[in-house]
């Protein structure tokens, strides 16, 4: 876990230098509030020993709050907190037993329960200082969904380096990748998931005559690809399901964002193929040490 | 009791005679109760829209095409001692967030909006659906009613469209939608007063 | 406890329809965005249950086993089509609003399962009690759950502010958000009823 959240430094210092002060109180309330909703109910209602101790919920905090805006009310993201932890992860029986990742299960919830709060995004650099009343504007691939703009009028360079509207942990690539990059050197993931979910969307993209670079570079895709979709709880084991799950990963996403109602997918994406893991576990076991073909 | 062919026939056979002829009475008594529910509502509608009137709308409706289309809409011409005051027009877009929206638009003899009723939708609860009371509200630029479509080339159009109407927040689409039945709408009316000339 | 009381009491708690026996998801899960909706559901179901428990106590010995469940849907079937021309005639806005729920109380398993369990077993009375009983458990059922949906989604209950819209969680008036909340009333429930799991 801590890795994890090591990996994710860089992401957050870009998220404070372009947002200010708001992306600072949204990510201390997001991370506070899933460790104070996860004490209580293993304390109180569960009458365990708190586990916080592993920092999955601190992890679980953070990952919210790197989907919200950073202008999101300090009540919603504690709605997201509690929705996250409560239903996301201890009514199926805490860490290792959850089916879906929680911090997207409280992500999707506030998506769906304060839309117009959850799609205004500040724009970077301006107000800094102030918490609310920034000015906001929709992401690049909502833009694109509501035919504002071509996607030859997009800087990638925007998109590359944090310059663009959006959640607090999709306008980054580089820091994301940053983290990918520790990742894989501390040996704590694997490159199949976040390798075949890009690949896939970059490919199809291809084939349907989307724009790839933006395709590839908005909207959390590199967020939920390094960070969400290869948490181990929700992931497949073995090597080939995690390939097959990466690249349904990478297909929900762009057929959600080219012909759903929302200009976003990744999330929904990644929560669809979690409930298909434990099928993908079934079918495609890891082999056994010891077990299997017998030498000729 | 035991299944023979005669008895199983026998108690299927009344039982759905029985169940038929209640029915029939049911009908019977309910058809006409029925029908004047309908048309209760849809001249609710109208007179909600529409400038006053002492003629039968829904008698006098006639199926309008408006330029550039192939579906007819239905207009109800509101008249006053037979001379035409304004219309109701019942109008759709297919450009909704989900599915088709149908409302019906009033217009008074200028062709300003006097009024609009939302028939049916399909649109997300909270968002889309706010179009019920969104485009009647006195905040900002949000209300549709007094403005006049058939004024400008193009109709009306949200702010994003470099128009003058506000959208709903959050859900552009639908109001695109709104905005596009309502042009519809007022190109139909438009038709019916020049061929009330 | 008094036997009649006992099958009231048995509908309500110990066999409620939409809590314990899981019946009758899809009404539930679909009318309840409202707590008005929902109750309204709840009695329109509770009526044809009553009816046809009635009616499937006096003929269940004149029908031959084989052909029960044909006898028994038509009777239900019956009953239900007379409630839906009712319903048209006398209250159009609250047979819109429940839509197409109305007809699909026909293959509601609430109504079938009572007749096989419960009405072709024992005596009319009995029966109209069960069907009270089970009725008033359903309505209840989806008067909480619409309640709940409605409080957390828009801040009102049947129509009364609680507080303002703004702080509602749309999700709770969509579908996932009816998922959520039967989840945590049916834990809830369980707990309350006191029942190992």
């Amino acid at each position: 876990m801590l890795h994890v959240i090591i990996a994710l430094i860089p992401a957050v210092l870009l998220a404070l230098f372009c947002f200010g002060i708001g992306a600072a109180i949204v990510i201390i309330t997001a991370i506070a509030g899933c460790v104070a909703v996860e004490y209580l109910i293993t304390r109180y209602m569960l009458g365990q020993k708190p586990s916080i101790g592993n920092l999955s919920a601190v992890l679980t905090g953070l990952l919210l709050a790197l989907n919200l805006p950073s202008n999101l009310p300090i009540w919603i993201v504690l709605i997201g907190c509690v929705v996250a932890i409560g239903i996301g992860k201890m009514t199926f029986g805490g860490l290792g037993c959850n089916i879906f990742n929680p911090a997207l299960v409280g992500r999707v919830f506030l998506l769906l329960s304060f839309p117009v709060q959850m799609t205004s995004w500040p724009l970077p650099f301006e107000n800094r200082l102030a918490y609310a009343d920034a000015t906001t504007g929709a992401t690049i691939l909502g833009q694109l969904k509501m035919k504002l703009v071509e996607p030859e009028q997009i800087d990638l360079m925007d998109k590359a380096l944090g310059m663009a509207g959006g959640s607090m942990g999709e306008i980054g690539a580089i820091a994301l990748l940053i983290g990918f990059v520790y990742l894989l050197c501390m040996k704590v993931i694997t490159w199949h998931i976040p390798v075949a979910i890009l690949g896939t969307v970059a490919i199809f993209s291809l084939c349907i005559d989307a724009p790839v670079g933006v395709e590839l570079l908005s909207g959390g895709l590199l967020l939920g690809a390094i960070f969400m979709a290869t948490d181990y709880v929700t992931s497949p084991m073995s090597h080939k399901g995690m390939l097959l799950y990466g690249v349904m990963i990478g297909i929900i996403t762009l057929v959600i964002r080219q012909w759903g109602a929302y200009p976003e997918g990744v999330s929904f994406a990644i929560l669809i193929m979690n409930g298909v893991t434990p099928l993908i576990n079934r079918y495609m076991k890891p082999r056994k040490f010891g077990e299997g073909r017998v030498a000729a | 009791m035991k299944s023979t062919l005669m008895n199983m026939v026998l108690s299927l056979g009344i039982i759905t005679i029985v169940a038929a002829a209640l029915l029939a009475g049911v009908y019977t008594l309910t058809e006409k109760p029925i029908k004047e529910a309908a048309l209760n509502k849809q001249i609710e509608a109208i007179s909600a829209v529409t400038p006053q009137f002492n003629n039968d709308p829904v008698a006098e409706a006639i199926d309008i095409t408006p330029d550039g289309e192939t579906t007819p809409l239905k207009v109800f011409p509101a008249k006053q001692d037979g001379k035409l005051v304004g219309a109701a027009v019942e109008s759709y877009s297919l450009a909704g967030f989900s599915g088709e929206i149908r409302l019906i638009y009033g217009f008074d003899s200028e062709g300003n909006i006097t009024g609009y009723e939302v028939m049916s939708h399909a649109e997300t609860p909270g968002l889309g659906a706010k179009m019920d009371e969104w485009f009647r509200s006195p905040e900002g630029n949000r209300s549709v009613i007094g403005l006049n479509p058939s004024s400008t080339p193009n109709g009306l159009a949200v702010k994003k469209d470099n128009g003058d109407v506000d959208a709903i927040t959050a859900a552009t689409i639908t109001s695109r939608a709104f905005l596009d039945a309502l042009n519809r709408a007022s190109k139909a009316y438009t038709k019916l007063q020049e061929q009330n000339k | 406890m008094n036997s009649k009381l006992k099958i009231l009491y048995n509908g309500i708690v110990t066999e409620n329809p939409t809590f314990v026996l899981m019946l009758g998801m899809c009404p539930t899960l679909g009318t309840t965005g409202s707590a008005m909706t929902g109750m309204s559901m709840g009695l329109a179901t509770m009526g044809v249950l009553i009816c046809s428990n009635v009616v499937i106590s006096l003929i269940k010995n004149l029908i031959p086993a084989k052909v029960r469940i044909p006898a028994y849907i038509v009777v239900i079937a019956t009953f239900v089509s007379v409630l839906q021309l009712v319903m048209e005639a006398y209250l159009p806005a609250l047979n819109t609003l429940l839509g197409i729920f109305i007809p699909l109380i026909v293959v509601n398993c609430i109504l079938l399962g009572r007749a096989e369990a419960f009405a072709s077993r024992h005596g009319v009375f009995d029966s109209c009690l069960d069907g009270i009983g089970i009725g008033l458990g359903f309505t209840i059922a989806l008067t909480i759950l619409g309640a709940v949906r409605e409080i957390l989604g828009t801040g009102r209950i049947f129509g009364a502010e609680i507080f303002p819209e703004t702080y509602g969680s749309l999700i709770f008036v969509l579908a996932p958000g009816a998922f959520i909340a039967l989840g945590l009333l049916i834990a809830l429930f369980t707990k309350l009823r006191g029942a190992r799991c």
